[in-house]
């Protein structure tokens, strides 16, 4: 679980060019939206393609992304209960 | 100086347009007045595996149009599109195209599927584009490209208006055109944002936008005379400003749009509007944000329509493409339905055009807006012709 | 923080015409503002590298940078020294008139590579965001909070005449009394920044030859 949520954050940093952060920026329980991380619509649609392209997770309902994108913990809880890859 | 008095007026006539509907804007008015419309399911696996709704212009008929008008070398579908739309414009104003007629060419990728392949810059660059449409129908001033996302369209009458105010230009062609192209399916695809069905502009069961292909043109001057034997508008009132809000994401408010209105308005000296040809892409923030700013502006009893679900968006050619549609229904006082709408879903009323209605037409306005923020409005009001 | 240009050989009839107030340059590994160089780095031939030390450099502080395309970063960075070294006041109606040869072609060709990818072809949303040119104006706009008129063109070559005429007709019709206008060009590690601020007021004359000049 701690190497899934380490990995979580470097694709999130590769993926949405947060070139000034690392790893121990970002902690495991940390809002990833609004005032945490502060990350918007477009990273939320990053994120999506992170859980079906590396994970083969298909999200298709964007309450459950809400949930899901909370932060690193529940990222990687769900990834770990439905990743297909 | 004075600027709102004295002020140069400006007039739009002999709009073109070529769409999957038809080949010239009397095939598309034919169309669009049956009913049909130029979206369709499409099966093509090289844009998705699984079939999609698109407006995808029929490629035989638009080679054996383009072979009519007797070009000689090598053009892109894209080239095609715009020439034979711009055709009629060419023969009626060619000694004009040779003197001081400005050129401005409203597209947001242009060729851009030729970046997959091993080309030269100039054959996906959009100077190049620009170019080459000069050359070929002999326009004698530098070409200008405006490529500002989806309200480029309307922008460009815009922009034509200004310079020809300002005592820059006498007169303007101004081409619009996009071709389906997977480097922008796929980036809509990416956003979640393309529809499952054809789409429903402002209708509760909307899902999200339907992609087009199309071209058109119109002619832009000062000089009435030059014109009035055929139906033409006065350009009143225009005005394009940015939400400063999100680059991707309308303003929850349409702070923008309802400013862009308000300003055209203001110029115009009229806020009776007998019609509005709307932007309506079906994504839920667009429509919903259309609605905030319509009612700002207090214009939520106009009749309004959204033309994206006949064409499908058509990016840099949907502003100047559902001008000119709005303006030939103009011309025959006649407000068209907006397709696909069947029950509000948007938080704030509007007068959603659900059938075709006869009523005298004069002012007329026409929004767009689109990614980086932007919005543009244009107020046309309808010229006394001396057609024969 | 720098000192504003005086319009020493001025006449006094052209007090009333538009003119160019503030301009600011990067190009050839250097910036300045007002003719006057700020900072330069010869090192750094990669843009993306040379830009980033610029944004280091002159502390812009706007995390969003490191999203954004190469005509974003470039346009950023020069409209935000240029505003903020020449102690003008941000007006909210300023106009945006920007223009270039080779549009958002960086961004393009990225996007391009991902989704020519047959087997893995997912195109990036944070890509595509930004292949159209015009949002460098959305940027800009978002920054300074200005609710104005944006505009977006593509020339060949740079165009003196046209921003002139398209900048005065901003102003002359009343559809704002501020341009920021000007040239941003990047195509892969070729790059020059131009960006002028035209009002009526003292500044120089909005020529051709001025333009041609400064840039």
């Amino acid at each position: 679980m701690e190497d899934l949520k380490k990995e979580l954050k470097l694709k999130i940093i590769e993926a949405l060019n947060l070139e000034d952060m690392s790893v121990e920026d970002i902690s495991d329980d940390e809002m990833l939206f609004e005032e945490g991380l502060g990350l918007d619509s477009i990273d939320a649609l990053e994120l999506i393609i992170i859980l079906d392209k590396d994970y083969g997770i298909k999200l298709t309902d964007s309450k459950d992304g809400k949930k899901i994108f909370r932060s690193i913990e529940t990222m990687a809880t769900y990834i770990a209960e439905h990743r297909s890859k | 100086m004075s600027a709102s008095s004295n002020k140069i007026s400006v007039y739009v006539s002999r709009g073109n347009c070529l769409s999957p509907m038809g080949i010239d804007v009397t095939e598309n008015m034919n169309g669009l007045i049956q009913g049909e419309i130029g979206i369709s399911k499409i099966v093509d696996q090289k844009l998705q595996e699984d079939s999609f709704y698109g407006a995808i212009v029929d490629k035989n008929r638009l080679h054996t149009s383009f072979q009519e008008l007797n070009y000689v070398g090598e053009y892109s579908d894209l080239e095609k599109m715009m020439l034979i739309t711009v055709d009629k414009i060419k023969s009626e104003f060619k000694v004009l195209f040779k003197d001081d007629c400005g050129l401005i060419i409203s597209t947001t990728k242009g060729n851009i599927d030729e970046l997959s392949s091993e080309v030269d810059e100039e054959n996906y660059a959009l100077y190049g584009l620009a170019n080459k449409i000069k050359n070929t129908i002999g326009i004698a001033t530098e070409p200008i490209v405006l490529s500002n996302a989806c309200v480029s369209g309307v922008m460009a009458i815009s922009v034509a208006k200004r310079l020809i105010q300002s005592g820059s230009y006498k007169h303007f062609v101004i081409i619009g055109a996009d071709v389906f192209s997977k480097f922008v399916f796929s980036g809509f695809q990416s956003f979640q944002a393309i529809s499952n069905q054809p789409c429903k502009p402002y209708d509760k069961s909307r899902d999200g936008i339907t992609l087009g292909e199309a071209a058109a043109a119109i002619f832009v001057t000062k000089n009435k005379s030059l014109i009035d034997n055929q139906p033409f508008y006065e350009l009143i009132g225009d005005s394009s400003i940015n939400d400063a809000n999100h680059i991707s994401g309308p303003s929850r408010t349409g702070e923008g749009l309802f400013k862009s209105i308000s300003n055209a308005i203001k110029e115009a000296e009229t806020d009776k509007i007998d019609m509005i040809s709307s932007h309506g892409t079906a994504t839920n923030y667009n429509d919903e944000m259309e609605a905030q700013a319509f009612n700002r502006a207090s214009l939520q009893d106009v009749p309004l329509f959204s033309l994206k679900s006949c064409f499908g968006h058509t990016l840099g050619a949907a502003g100047l493409l559902e001008t000119v549609i709005a303006l030939n229904f103009s011309t025959r006082n006649m407000i068209p339905p907006s397709i696909g709408y069947e029950e509000h879903g948007v938080t704030l009323p509007l007068n959603v055009s659900k059938s075709f209605q006869q009523k005298e037409i004069n002012v007329i306005l026409k929004t767009a807006s689109g990614f980086g923020g932007s919005n543009t409005a244009v107020l046309f009001r309808k010229g006394k012709s001396n057609e024969k | 923080m720098e000192e504003v240009i005086q319009p020493f050989y001025l006449e006094k009839e052209n007090r009333m015409k538009n003119n160019i107030i503030h301009y600011c340059n990067i190009k050839d590994g250097s910036v300045s503002v007002n003719g006057k160089s700020l900072y330069v780095n010869t090192v750094e031939k990669d843009f993306l590298s040379f830009i980033k030390t610029v944004y280091k450099q002159f502390d812009l502080a706007y995390p969003k940078f490191y999203k954004m395309d190469p005509l974003c970063k470039l346009s950023i960075v020069a409209a935000s020294i240029l505003l903020e070294n020449t102690g003008s006041e941000i007006d909210p109606n300023m106009a945006l008139v920007l223009s270039n040869k080779s549009s958002c072609i960086d961004i393009d060709r990225k996007h391009q590579e991902t989704i020519s990818q047959e087997a893995d072809s997912y195109a990036s949303p944070a890509n595509f965001v930004y292949t159209l040119p015009n949002i460098a104006l959305g940027e800009i706009s978002i920054k300074y909070k200005l609710q104005s008129e944006n505009s977006f063109f593509i020339f060949e070559y740079f165009n003196p005449k046209f921003l002139i005429d398209y900048t005065n007709s901003l102003i002359d019709l009343g559809k704002s009394n501020r341009v920021l206008s000007g040239w941003v060009e990047v195509n892969e590690n070729n790059y020059n920044a131009f960006l002028f601020i035209v009002e009526k007021s003292d500044g120089i004359e909005l020529t051709q030859k001025n333009l041609i000049k400064l840039k």
